[in-house]
């Protein structure tokens, strides 16, 4: 029933304004057109500097209303590259946008219809036309320097004593696989996936390195510790989004691809940072997935050196879950409190 | 039209009036051949125009409803499921499969089926005869073809929307393998194969059409127009219909491939995939996912370009003739758009800085692609000082215009953030993608294209459009477009991922809940907007005010000395011979100069 009358209030809305608008245009013509012409031109004339004017002041507002809500602080070192960049980014395009709108909004205001001007002759003129082709080209030209300069520190090599994780999505979740005390990922081929035999990644038991493969469904790593994330997918494309760490990084099913980071703060730490008990660093599927891509979240604790060697150690690999039979399906989730207690 | 130009004294002394001037072709036409098989590039204008509205009604109403669950995620809203069913809006809310086939018909619709079809169609196929000085298209009957490969398009997405298991909804990239794996979703069953055979039907359409654009533009212009006589529209448009012709046949040998592997059991794209959902290993090895997104993206970018040029053309010649003064640079103008395609083709990979590609080639992706910010900076700028001691008349196309100018900038800047590559790791696939793409193309293309049907609404029909309502058009929409989406790049700097329908469940991203319902709430009011402004083209045809002259706007180009309705063939008797550039406007002393008059011996140079 509301929507109805929702509807009704809009036709009557539109009807309102079409007989408003067609009135004008008779009264123009009473009017004489070129007093009506003149008329409407300043009222537009005019609009142009109060868009201007509020634009300007919304976009001050919209600044003040939504910069504490843009998660702050990066809470990895690549992160803080990113935010550089993204800071000398806003600076000059800032700029560029300031000036260019009011200019804009300026001249049209400045140099709408009038009975005594004539507009100027002025078809081109190559001085200013080469000014401002190389002066973008020499914002540019830095803009794309720091960039790439990042950009190579952040996809270069990672540090040889990083930790290393895989990561692999599926619809709609996310698998993790630490290499055990090897140091080596065992194996696997996607033909040999089993969920139903808690081999979800298709780890191949033939292959010894494979045995102390640990696969979880929680990802723990060392805070400022290097961890070099291995990605794959099981079936679509998926993406690893790490908005905390600045990070991302799509999951293709059939070629790995690789993301290396540095945390700078706990779990715990963040809870403190952010105000919030609740705190959990979220890893979020960012590329489009199926029905079920809004809720492909995974949770990612950051914790100290002692807590990750205690929380490793006290996870049983996927081999001997699956080897000794009665093993909790999927990749129990042990929290580090627990670890203790729990010897392999 | 009350600004009509009623301060020009020149205009009528220049064009007699003749209101009752003979056909140039005396034809019988039946309502059949004048109306549904016309091979008159006029008519064929006005279809591409009202198809092109009909979808951008469909379109906008689809964000309307995905708007609805954006701002609203935990209501129930009865009536959906009373008018949509059960399966796609269950308990009154919006189940994921419809909110996915929503964006994805979205983005299919909005990015082809108007701002392509829509754009290019209608003032290509309107424009190109008029302003070079032909009787018709190269191939009228092509033409036509052209046309109705699109409907034909249309009817088949359209008719995708009501199968049973639902239309399309991998997105408007439709990236494999989820596009090509019925088992991954239920909008990779018949709905992707509805949206490949269209897509098919488009791509065709698309070819016949451009391939007619540069072929009339080459060939047929008349007497005195040489190439550096064409106004700026037609120079966009040339260059529009280059970058359709070459790429879109790269998107069309993608989705065959892709349609192989659908069903032909090839592995083109497909590699190492196991189904959760069959707890199925699939046989296919060696594919690369990665293949498809390199031959969409081949045409994807220069799709963007094809949509932006256009309206690039229209707003410099809108804003030529309502400032009276000529367009600044035009050289300059047209070695940007030549700049602009050229560059088009070699960016595409920008849209995959995080896919893994090697680093290497992204740092060239970055060059180019920021590249391309010089010459949309120089266009710009020239559109500044094309407006600097003008004498500007409001036109509602003029106000649309700079409307345009205005998103052009705020959407361009946001790229050169995006064209980062070291940006993109953190605003890839968030909103400020969205918001950029929506600022730069959606609403620039749009606002392109109302500036467009404003400023030839009386060539097209003999009669004006209400220009108060047009005034209120545009305000609230350009108004509004800022406010829908300048919040946007806030969620997206939160690192806030696009296309998810609920983030209440999300501790990083549910603080935007305000915002959302917000950017809703004016979303719709935007829309509404819009439907005024089709009421406004649909009263107008047949009830607005009545073009006396022949050149309303005192504007220089070659359609304004065409009867009020040209008749098939344009110009009675001979075509008239061109003598000079399109843009002597104030130009000693005079209001402005048609291309038509030959250049006086005391006439100074430009």
């Amino acid at each position: 029933m509301s929507t109805f009358f929702l509807l009704l209030i809009l036709l009557l809305g539109f009807l309102i304004t079409f007989q408003i608008a067609k009135a004008s245009e008779y009264v123009g013509v009473l009017k004489g057109e070129k007093k009506n012409f003149e008329q409407n031109n300043k009222v537009n004339g005019f609009l142009m500097v109060v868009f201007l004017v509020l634009g300007l002041i919304g976009v001050y507002w919209c600044n003040e209303l939504f910069r504490g809500k843009i998660l702050g602080e990066s809470a990895s070192v690549h992160g803080e590259e990113i935010d550089t960049m993204m800071y000398i980014t806003i600076g000059v395009t800032g700029v560029v946008f300031v000036i260019t709108q009011i200019l804009l909004f300026w001249f049209a205001f400045k140099y709408q219809y009038s009975d005594k001007r004539k507009a100027e002759y002025f078809p081109h003129n190559n001085k200013l036309e080469v000014i401002w082709t190389v002066v973008p080209a020499i914002f540019l030209t830095v803009l794309v320097g720091f960039g790439l300069f990042y950009w190579f520190r952040i996809t270069g090599e990672a540090p040889a004593d990083a930790n290393q994780v895989e990561v692999t999505g599926k619809q709609f979740g996310w698998i993790f696989r630490y290499p055990g005390k090897d140091h080596v990922f065992g194996k696997k081929y996607y033909q040999n996936i089993n969920d139903g035999a808690n081999n979800q990644l298709g780890l191949i038991w033939d292959d010894p390195y494979s045995h102390d493969d640990v696969v979880t469904g929680d990802m723990y790593i060392e805070v400022n510790k290097p961890v070099k994330l291995i990605i794959n997918s099981r079936d679509v494309i998926h993406d690893v989004g790490l908005a905390y760490f600045r990070q991302k990084m799509d999951a293709v099913p059939g070629t790995p691809t690789t993301m290396w980071f540095i945390p700078k703060f706990t779990t715990e730490e963040m809870k403190k940072k952010t105000g919030n008990e609740q705190f959990d660093y979220e890893i979020s599927c960012d590329q489009m997935c199926g029905r079920g891509h809004y809720t492909m979240r995974g949770v990612i604790k950051v914790v100290t050196h002692e807590q990750y060697v205690l929380w490793l150690a006290g996870q049983k690999s996927n081999y001997d879950q699956v080897m000794t039979g009665k093993a909790p399906p999927g990749g129990a989730t042990v929290d580090s409190t627990k670890a203790t207690t729990m010897i392999r | 039209m009350s600004n009509e130009a009623a301060f020009q004294p020149v205009t009528e002394t220049s064009h007699d009036v003749h209101l009752d001037e003979p056909e140039v072709h005396p034809h019988h036409d039946t309502f059949i051949t004048k109306y549904i098989f016309s091979q008159d590039h006029k008519m064929i204008s006005k279809q591409f125009l009202i198809t092109g509205m009909t979808w951008a009604i469909i379109g906008g109403l689809m964000s309307v409803l995905f708007r609805l669950q954006l701002g609203y995620p935990e209501a129930h809203f009865q009536v959906l499921e009373d008018l949509l069913g059960s399966k796609w809006a269950k308990g009154g809310q919006i189940q994921p499969e419809f909110y996915y086939a929503l964006i994805t018909m979205h983005g299919t619709i909005l990015v082809f089926f108007v701002l392509t079809g829509g754009l290019s169609g209608t003032f290509a196929n309107f424009l190109i005869p008029l302003q070079c000085g032909a009787r018709d298209m190269a191939s009228p009957f092509l033409n036509m073809l052209s046309y109705w490969f699109f409907l034909a398009a249309s009817i088949v997405m359209l008719s995708s929307l009501f199968i049973a298991s639902g239309p399309a909804s991998g997105g408007w990239t439709s990236y494999v393998p989820l596009s090509a794996l019925a088992d991954a979703s239920e909008g990779s069953r018949a709905g992707m194969d509805f949206w490949i055979i269209s897509m098919a039907l488009f791509v065709v359409s698309s070819l016949l059409g451009g391939l007619n654009y540069i072929t009339t533009i080459l060939n047929l212009r008349t007497k005195g127009m040489s190439m550096t006589r064409l106004p700026l529209t037609i120079w966009a448009i040339l260059f529009t219909a280059i970058l359709g012709v070459l790429s879109f046949p790269v998107l069309l040998s993608g989705l065959i491939l892709l349609l192989f592997d659908r069903h032909g059991g090839t592995s083109f794209y497909l590699s190492d995939i196991f189904l959760t959902e069959t707890g199925k290993a699939l046989p296919n090895e060696g594919g690369s996912a990665i293949l498809y997104q390199h031959l969409f993206w081949f045409l994807g970018h220069p799709e963007v370009y094809i949509i932006i040029l256009p309206a690039m053309g229209l707003v410099s010649e809108v804003m030529a003739v309502n400032s009276r003064k000529p367009i600044f640079g035009y050289m300059a103008m047209v070695g940007s758009l030549f700049a602009i395609t050229i560059l088009a083709f070699l960016v595409w990979a920008h849209h995959m800085f995080v896919t893994g590609l090697n680093p290497l080639l992204g740092s060239v992706f970055v060059l180019l692609t920021l590249l391309i910010a010089v010459p949309s900076a120089i266009k710009v700028f020239n559109w500044l000082t094309t407006l600097w001691r003008g004498n500007i008349r409001f036109t509602p196309a003029m106000l649309f215009a700079i409307g345009f100018v205005s998103t052009f900038i705020s959407g361009g800047l946001t790229g050169i953030f995006l064209g980062n590559s070291t940006l993109d790791i953190h605003l890839h696939d968030t909103y400020f993608v969205v918001a950029h793409f929506h600022i730069v193309m959606g609403v620039s293309g749009i606002l392109g294209m109302f500036a467009g049907i404003y400023h030839w609404f009386p060539k097209m029909y003999g009669r004006f459009m209400n220009p108060v309502l047009g005034y209120i058009h545009f305000w609230i929409t350009l108004a509004g477009a800022y406010l829908i989406f300048w919040p946007m790049h806030y969620e997206g700097l939160a690192g806030m991922p696009r296309r998810y329908l609920d983030y209440r469940s999300w501790l990083s991203f549910n603080q935007f809940g305000d915002l959302n319902r917000f950017i809703s709430t004016v979303a719709m009011i935007v829309f509404a907007v819009q439907l005024l402004f089709v009421f406004n083209f649909i009263y107008s045809i047949f009830k607005g005010r009545r073009v006396m002259t022949r050149n309303p706007w005192g504007s220089t180009t070659l359609e304004w000395t065409a009867p009020i309705r040209p008749g098939h063939g344009n110009w009675p008797g001979e075509i008239p011979e061109v003598h000079r550039w399109p843009y002597d406007y104030a130009k000693d002393g005079r209001e402005f100069i048609p291309q038509t008059e030959p250049v006086g011996s005391n006439e100074s140079e430009h």
